[in-house]
């Protein structure tokens, strides 16, 4: 998992409240056996004017310009601004694998549902609960303000406004120690990579053809 | 020095790190993967940015879902067609060897790991597949992990495991004629039942497992899971060094030497203790037919399908009667007298050489019997297959009226094209005779090469030791 410390990002502003996981990423594409790629068809219905399905290039697809997400200043966004109960809906992973595929790191929101806002922990994303004023004001400010950066900064736990106002927030401290880290299962036995690497080392020397 | 166990000289020299609780980081040697269990692990690595820890340790192979015919038209199913496509894609992304479907290696990834030298002496061996415990045949410690294990290994060659008992299945004596190393599985798992090895690692032992080919060792330890015990292994000897010595990935020249005189120390030490024992005597041991939907429901062929009606454990009186009801069977019903419609020999439990031998040795100069409607050979990888022309077996078995296919997991559990339909039986050399394993509604009837051939040309379950 890919560490998340701080970052500085544009921030995308979806204003609606109540986003589930099929609008993040429709049933049809659950078929696939993979985990990645959902990127191009995160918000599929909203983002497109015809209708997505699996194995169809999305290259040449008739966008809707009304969807923020499509509209070029916040081309490269990685800050996604969301309303009150962002994720509710069906359980599934591939909505923050679309996400992190599109590429956002952080989501601010008033609340998110429960079991997307852990599996986006899981997944290196961090969610971020803001008082809803506050996420009014951010709102506001994105839409004012072509080019509108917002730092995520996870190790003094609060969000930057470009003109330094910051806003703290709460995370549970052992999934900051993970995230921090980018510790997963795989990363927390990756910290022993030192006794992995002498143990090879060992072996290497031993039985060598084992490293043919 | 403390005696020890094959296991525990297994075991110590791959722990990397042992947590305070038990939990040990194990090194892995060869990792072996598939199409089915797979993709999300390779995807997970693409996401987190990972690299494969040692990409040379990692063989692939596609096997579950590839045709065994008409494989120059490709593969007709979509969704067979994309877990191949994807394992052929992942490994091109990371660099790791695979055989690909049209590749003469290519072949069951149980098959071809021991059949490349891939699969040596001392090693770990893992794969995303419960009969990974094939490869302890060659006194290796292997095991079945699940898919976020696959990503974990190829992550970081390592596991977090914790160890497990030890049990001694020791078979002394000499086999009968007619009586393979599958018999001798399937009676230690109708002696043990199919959780009798949970929590164990089993070493199979005695004059009788030492008697056996390589081919035979494997069977056994394939089935070591149907026994409940995730590793199954034996002992290193000269049938194991003989085995080894020449094939593509095993050591050569000084790399040799070295590496023989180490893996003749993987022996259990004389007097080293073991959790549990069991004993059989090679001798007793008839050639095997299950009866029912579990491989515990097993019974000598001239045995008669039990009475749920004598069984005092009422748990187990159900059971028997619900796998009753859905095998289309009458208690006290002699073994003999089941009338079969298709045979399966094949699977990474009997579809070697050797398997095909035995086999062809019962099938030459007779021919399937007519009520008979499929007996398809699949042999476990393209150099069986090539080996087995070599020596005229496909001919024998294509007189005889049996199909003749390419290699892959096949019937075994009916992924690809090759199924029962509703209510058909089989005698399959396969490894699981669950409910709907071969085909939903199907009927398996688990047995060796030798008497799926048996039951082929007769048309019926029969000792093929009368057939002489
Ligand atoms: S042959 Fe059967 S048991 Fe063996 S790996 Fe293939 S599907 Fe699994």
């Amino acid at each position: 998992m890919e560490k998340f410390v701080k970052l500085t990002g544009i921030a995308v502003p979806l204003d609606r409240p109540n986003v589930d996981t099929d609008a993040i990423i429709p049933k049809q594409f659950l078929k696939s056996i993979k985990r990645s790629g959902f990127g191009p068809n995160l918000f599929d219905e909203w983002r497109y004017l015809d209708v997505g399905e699996p194995g169809k290039d999305n290259s040449n697809r008739p966008l809707n310009p009304d969807f923020v997400l499509n509209q070029p200043r916040y081309a490269g966004a990685s800050v996604l601004l969301a309303r009150e109960n962002f994720g509710c809906g069906s359980s599934r992973e591939h909505a923050p694998w679309a996400l992190e595929d599109y590429g956002f790191r952080a989501i601010i929101a008033p609340s998110f549902a429960d079991i997307f806002y852990n599996n986006c922990f899981k997944n290196g994303m961090l969610p971020i609960v803001l008082d809803a004023a506050i996420v009014d004001q951010l709102f506001r400010e994105t839409g004012n303000n072509e080019g509108y950066k917002l730092t995520v900064d996870l190790a003094a736990k609060q969000v930057v406004t470009p003109s330094g106002q910051a806003f703290p927030f709460e995370v549970d401290e052992f999934r900051r120690h993970c995230l921090l880290n980018g510790l997963d299962d795989i990363g927390l036995t990756l910290q022993h990579s030192d006794k992995i690497k002498a143990y090879e080392e060992r072996r290497r020397q031993a039985e060598p053809w084992l490293f043919n | 020095m403390s005696t020890q166990t094959l296991y525990d000289k297994l075991w110590q020299s791959h722990v990397v790190y042992e947590e305070p609780n038990g939990a040990t980081l194990l090194y892995i040697d060869r990792h072996l993967v598939h199409e089915v269990t797979s993709p999300q692990a390779f995807e997970g690595l693409k996401i987190a940015r990972r690299q494969p820890w040692r990409v040379k340790s990692v063989l692939a192979v596609p096997d579950h879902n590839v045709p065994t015919d008409h494989r120059d038209e490709g593969i007709k199913d979509p969704v067979s067609r994309l877990q191949v496509e994807t394992l052929d894609q992942n490994c091109a992304d990371f660099g790791i060897t695979e055989f690909k479907m049209n590749d003469q290696r290519q072949g069951i990834v149980h098959v071809i790991g021991p059949e490349q030298g891939a699969t040596l002496p001392g090693m770990t061996v893992v794969c995303g597949d419960s009969h990974t415990s094939t490869h302890g045949a060659f006194g290796a410690l292997a095991h079945g992990i699940g898919t976020s294990e696959v990503e974990h290994v190829l992550a970081t060659q390592c596991l977090v495991q914790k160890k497990s008992k030890a049990m001694l299945v020791k078979v002394d004596g000499q086999l009968g004629a007619g009586v393979s190393a599958k018999d001798v599985a399937l009676s230690i798992i109708g002696k043990i039942g199919t959780a009798g090895g949970t929590g164990y690692a089993i070493e199979f032992a005695g004059s009788a497992i030492r008697g056996l080919s390589m081919e035979g060792r494997m069977t056994l330890c394939n089935m070591a899971i149907e026994g409940g015990a995730r590793a199954g292994m034996v002992a290193v000897d000269e049938t194991t060094i003989d085995y080894v010595k020449g094939r593509p990935y095993a050591p050569q020249g000084e790399q040799w030497d070295k590496a023989v005189a180490y893996w003749r120390t993987l022996v259990s030490d004389e007097g080293a203790r073991f959790d549990a024992v069991v004993e059989l005597k090679a001798g007793d041991i008839q050639p095997q037919v299950t009866w029912g939907t579990s491989p515990e429901m097993v019974v000598p062929v001239g045995a008669k399908v039990p009475d749920p009606a004598a069984e005092a454990d009422p748990v187990k009186r159900t059971g028997m009667e619900h796998a009753l009801k859905y095998m289309g069977l009458q208690a006290n019903t002699p073994i003999s007298e089941i009338a079969i419609d298709k045979v399966f020999i094949g699977s990474c439990t009997n579809s070697r050489i050797e398997d095909l031998r035995a086999a062809a040795a019962v099938a030459k100069g007779r021919t399937v019997a007519a009520n008979v409607k499929l007996a398809m050979v699949v042999p476990g990888s393209g150099l069986v297959k090539a080996q087995a022309e070599a020596e005229g077996l496909d001919k024998v078995f294509l007189d005889a009226g049996f199909e003749w296919r390419d290699p892959g997991c096949s019937m075994c559990l009916a992924m690809n094209a090759d199924r029962l339909e509703p209510g058909e039986r089989c005698a399959s050399t396969s490894n699981r005779n669950f409910e709907g394993r071969q085909g939903p509604g199907g009927r398996t009837h688990l047995v060796s090469p030798a008497m799926a051939a048996a039951a082929a040309v007769t048309g019926h379950f029969v000792d093929v030791r009368t057939l002489a």
